[in-house]
């Protein structure tokens, strides 16, 4: 059985044990949030858990890193703040 | 309270695994807690088991070496002797004033989404002593473009194929330095991919450079003779003494711009030439994860390839009491090595626990000594072949004002070069206060080395373990909810 | 060489002293162990509070230095990113809100400007606020810098000046004409000078020893939580609550936690900050750090499910009375001091570094210093032999 999932209204494929983020590449997808100063897209990288770049939002829980979560029939990735949601740029404290 | 363990092993790649079934077999009590879902680490890295296919073990080295581990992990689990905690990234270590040691932990994936039982996840564990093994992940360089979506860690790239089936690109170009370019070169093309090329910075096949090294672990040799041969097989173009000069693409990767590097002083030499290519795997070796450890206060240096790594003597000791540490944290060196270092590392331990019954004291002593042989080969062997593929020294140069450093905080090479220059940051701690490299989401875990190694640079000297540590240090090994931490609170007495 | 003045550290308070002795023309060497600030200056957060102090000198030096970062300074304000916001102070109970309300009648009465912020208007200032909470303060003076670049700058500036700036150089002891100090002893060679500033922040008593007078500056420790970036105006002013103005002034050593919590221009929350006396420990403390986590998600519970990105801690240098220690040492003529400021340097800077640079040019201060005076201290008694 191959499960379904949505992003951004359209419908992913996964196999059961796939991570999302596998799924999206699988599906072509390549980044789903943009950085906040710049823009940029981002995806995935290290591909292990480490750089969270592929940060994502799952059934409303947010930065979650897509690499790493398994993929389950009906989830629904990417709608709330996808994009991290952070305007402002620079400054900085430790 | 929970109960307190012998030992607490963290990490269930070759090191941890072995560290595990050592410790459990030489009569301690175990915890084992990784971060993945099921064990085998980066090496063995393998599909869900839960939907596994007879071909998940295709490409995969000393896999027996691995279903053995697995079957003496899943009988001692059985049996209560170890405790196997997957899915819980250790996040604090603190120590009592006992000297125990209690491992704050939270689970690697929401449980809010993944619908695991909550009722199956640990807050903490004790322990007595502390086998680290944490292994680590590919290092990077910044090149122009490398944030592009389809430009992934050479690991990851292979990660997806390992443990998700998923070809991450049609076309692809592997690059960096090393003998593990060839492994994720390989496994690509078997699964499909067509490699447009593996761009290698060094020039010679270079364990010539040191052949006495190169020798002393006959087992490389034949695998590398295999990958040799796959290689000629799937017709990949391997460019010696080239790299990426640039990664080129509108919102994804469309081609990379390659280069010849100078084998005298590094500089690139012309002319360029532009390959087409959906998917760049980028790897130059590989970082150890230091967090715990240095959370703990235990001695590092830096290593023959420029990795800030662990001091550990001659049974795995760190400088602190009761960690022990093996694995790729005290040397990148491969999983053959770090399966023998984590088996003195428990040895070691049970013979420090006095858990050797006194009947199997000569046989632990030369269990001992030949562990320490092969991993005295295993260390020669690695030495060999960081020196047979160093990050070129003028890598810095090939940096211009706009390349991005910390993809987090979107920090790039000149304002590093200002924050130097202007505001006097002589050193990687006050680039990282005035900058920002490393302050973002993965706290400087892909951005560390090559801050470490620019501001050497910038300061025109050798990059130093000090340089290293600033940006190798995490207070908290991963985030943590807030919530998590209030918590801690309740459970701790006192302050 | 000789210079008019050596400052010892290149903290937030030693780079404010350069800068404004440089403006006024002299020649200012910076003396600094480590890297520009590598010590407590980056191990705290830029708050610039006047909310939090009750009447009396540390209020007026507060009130004095506001007007020097919006005056003095206010054309480089870009530059460390200092951003008038304000500060809301909130109770939780009628009682606390009753205290509150009496410190903000005197605190009017000095000069500070307060709004009295009623139940029904607390969401106004700050959508994600807890319900139940009685009521506020807010204090539109409050303010906050990135106090790293405040450094960076300042001392960028006072080089652009005139000023030499001589990192990881160890001022190991002073040159002396009998009592007078005459320039300073470093792991770089002798620097002799007209005067020596002390800016040496947590380790101010120890430099003094090294010229044989006693300030007693001792080290508060404290830690700061640093969420993942959150959208901006998550929060939008610094907010605390009103026991915290009690922590700051206290003596008592036990851990005491009443967090600010204050978002950053980059994105990220900081939760800060602890307060205890366990000498210069720099062990992560499980249980400071839980209680900041719990008493912030008490003002904000929307922040339980927010993550922690890092943690990091400071001691900040307190004297005794609570009271920084600004001006010369008639114990050592030639030796003057600027230390001690405890968990508000970064604030306090900007007044005192002007203040030192009008009293070493011989001009009256602009405000009096007989309340910071490095001798009021008693001896320490003499110990058992
Ligand atoms: C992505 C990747 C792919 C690789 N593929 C190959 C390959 O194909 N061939 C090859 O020869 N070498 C490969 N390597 C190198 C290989 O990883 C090492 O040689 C070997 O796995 C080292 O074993 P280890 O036990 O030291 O660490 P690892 O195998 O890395 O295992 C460490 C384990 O510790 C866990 N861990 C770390 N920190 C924490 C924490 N705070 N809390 C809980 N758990 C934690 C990790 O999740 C991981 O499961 C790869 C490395 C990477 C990064
Ligand atoms: C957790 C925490 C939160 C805080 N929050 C705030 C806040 O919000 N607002 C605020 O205003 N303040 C705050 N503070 C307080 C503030 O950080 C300090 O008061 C201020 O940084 C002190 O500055 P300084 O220049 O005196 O000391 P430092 O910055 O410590 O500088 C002293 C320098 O002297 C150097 N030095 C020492 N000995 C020698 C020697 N022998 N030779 C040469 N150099 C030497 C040191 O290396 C150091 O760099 C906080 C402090 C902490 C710990
Ligand atoms: S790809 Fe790096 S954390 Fe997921």
């Amino acid at each position: 059985m191959t499960y379904q999932m949505t992003f951004r209204g359209a419908a992913v494929p996964a196999e059961p044990g796939q991570s999302i983020g596998a799924a999206l590449v699988a599906a072509g997808i390549l980044d789903w949030r943009t950085t906040r100063k710049g823009g940029r897209p981002r995806g995935m990288f290290c591909g292990i858990g480490v750089c969270f770049d592929c940060l994502i939002t799952v059934d409303g829980v947010p930065g979650l890193r897509a690499c790493l979560v398994p993929a389950v029939d009906g989830m629904t990735l990417g709608d709330v703040g996808d994009t991290g949601g952070m305007e402002d740029g620079d400054a900085g404290h430790v | 309270m929970p109960d307190t363990y012998d030992v607490a092993v963290v990490g269930a790649g070759p090191a941890g695994l072995a560290a595990a079934v050592e410790s459990a077999a030489a009569g301690l009590g175990v915890v084992l807690i990784d971060a993945a879902g099921q064990p085998g680490g980066q090496y063995w890295r393998h599909y869900d088991e839960n939907h596994a296919r007879p071909d998940d073990r295709r490409g995969h080295h000393g896999w027996s070496t691995f279903t053995r581990l697995r079957e003496r992990l899943d009988a001692l689990t059985a049996t209560g002797r170890i405790r196997y905690l997957p899915g819980h990234q250790v996040w604090l270590v603190t120590r009592d004033e006992n000297g125990a040691f209690t491992l704050q932990l939270t689970p690697t994936t929401s449980t809010r989404v993944d619908g695991a039982e909550e009722a199956g996840l640990s807050r903490a564990e004790t322990a007595r002593a502390l086998i680290l093994c944490p292994g680590g992940y590919d290092r990077q360089l910044p090149i122009p473009g490398w944030d592009l979506p389809g430009v992934m860690a050479a690991g990851g790239a292979q990660a997806l194929l390992k443990g998700h089936r998923t070809l991450a690109g049609r076309r692809a170009v592997v690059a960096g330095t090393g003998p593990f370019l060839l492994p994720v070169a390989t496994g690509l093309a078997r699964a499909g991919a067509s490699l447009a090329a593996v761009v290698e910075a060094n020039g010679t096949l270079g364990w010539l450079r040191d052949p006495v090294g190169a020798m002393s672990v006959p087992g490389k040799g034949v695998e590398a003779l295999q990958y040799a041969a796959l290689m000629a097989r799937h017709r990949i173009p391997y460019r010696r003494g080239t790299v990426i000069r640039e990664i080129l693409g509108e919102g994804r990767v469309e081609a990379v711009r390659i280069a010849r590097v100078d084998r005298v002083d590094g500089r690139l030499a012309g002319p360029e030439e532009e390959i087409a290519a959906d998917l760049v795997a980028l790897g130059w070796g590989f970082t150890p994860s230091l967090e715990l450890p240095l959370m703990l206060g235990a001695e590092t240096r830096r290593d023959v390839d420029g990795s800030l790594v662990v001091v550990v003597d001659d049974l795995q000791r760190s400088s602190v009491d009761g960690v022990y540490v093996a694995g790729e944290a005290t040397g990148v060196g491969g999983a053959a090595l770090a399966v023998a270092e984590g088996r003195l590392s428990a040895v070691a331990l049970g013979v420090a626990l006095r858990r050797t019954p006194e009947s199997s004291r000569r046989a632990v002593v030369a269990v001992i000594g030949r562990l320490s042989r092969e991993i005295r080969r295993g260390r020669r062997f690695a030495a060999a072949m960081h020196r047979a593929y160093p990050v070129p020294v003028a890598w810095t140069r090939w940096l211009s004002d706009s390349t991005l450093v910390c993809r987090c905080e979107e920090v790039s090479y000149g304002d590093l070069v200002r924050a130097h220059r202007d505001l006097g940051a002589e050193d990687p701690r006050t680039l990282k206060m005035l900058a920002r490299p490393g302050m973002g989401w993965c706290q400087g875990r892909v951005c560390g080395f090559a801050t470490a190694e620019i501001s050497a640079c910038l300061s025109r000297r050798e990059t130093t373990a000090e340089d290293l540590r600033p940006l190798s240090t995490r207070s908290l090994a991963v985030p943590v909810t807030l919530g998590e931490l209030a918590a801690l609170a309740d459970d701790l007495p006192g302050n | 060489m000789t210079a008019d003045l050596v400052v010892v550290g290149a903290g937030v308070v030693g780079a404010a002293g350069a800068y404004f002795a440089s403006l006024a023309g002299l020649r200012v060497v910076v003396v600094e162990r480590g890297a520009l600030a590598g010590g407590t200056s980056s191990a705290g957060e830029g708050n610039l509070l006047v909310s939090d102090k009750e009447a009396g000198p540390e209020l007026d030096l507060a009130l004095y230095s506001q007007r020097i970062w919006r005056e003095d300074l206010g054309e480089h304000a870009g530059l460390w990113e200092f951003e008038s916001k304000g500060g809301l102070v909130v109770a939780a109970s009628e009682h606390g809100l009753a205290s509150l309300r009496e410190l903000t009648v005197h605190q009017r009465r000095y000069g500070v400007e307060v709004r009295d912020v009623a139940r029904a208007e607390l969401r106004d200032y700050e959508p994600h606020l807890s319900d139940g909470l009685a009521g506020a303060a807010f204090y539109p003076q409050d303010a906050q810098v990135q106090p790293m670049l405040v450094v960076a700058h300042l001392l960028r500036l006072a080089r652009e000046a005139g000023a030499l700036v001589r990192t990881r150089t160890e001022v190991v002891g002073f040159l002396r004409d009998g009592d007078r100090v005459t320039g300073v002893r470093t792991t770089g060679g002798d620097i002799p000078a007209g005067a020596v500033l002390n800016a040496t922040g947590t380790w101010a008593g120890g430099v003094a020893d090294l010229a044989g007078v006693h300030v007693p500056v001792l080290p508060r420790r404290g830690f700061i939580l640093v969420t993942e970036p959150m959208p901006s105006r998550t929060i939008r002013h610094k907010v605390y609550a009103a026991e915290y103005v009690g922590d700051v002034a206290s003596s008592d050593a036990a851990l005491q936690t009443s967090p600010v919590v204050e978002g950053t221009g980059s994105g990220t929350i900081l939760i800060g900050s602890s307060r205890e006396r366990v000498g210069f420990d720099r062990t992560v403390s499980g249980k400071a750090i839980g209680t900041l986590a719990a008493k912030a998600i008490a003002l904000f519970p929307m922040l339980r499910e927010v993550r922690a990105m890092r943690t990091y801690l400071g001691f900040r240098p307190y004297c005794p009375d609570h009271l920084p220690v600004i001006g010369p040492d008639p114990r050592a003529p030639g030796l003057w001091h600027a230390c001690g400021h405890e968990g508000a340097g970064i604030g306090l800077s900007a007044g005192t570094g002007k203040l030192i640079a009008q009293a070493l040019a011989g001009d009256g201060p602009d405000l009096d210093l007989t309340p910071f005076a490095p001798d009021r201290f008693p001896e320490p008694e003499e110990a058992l032999r």
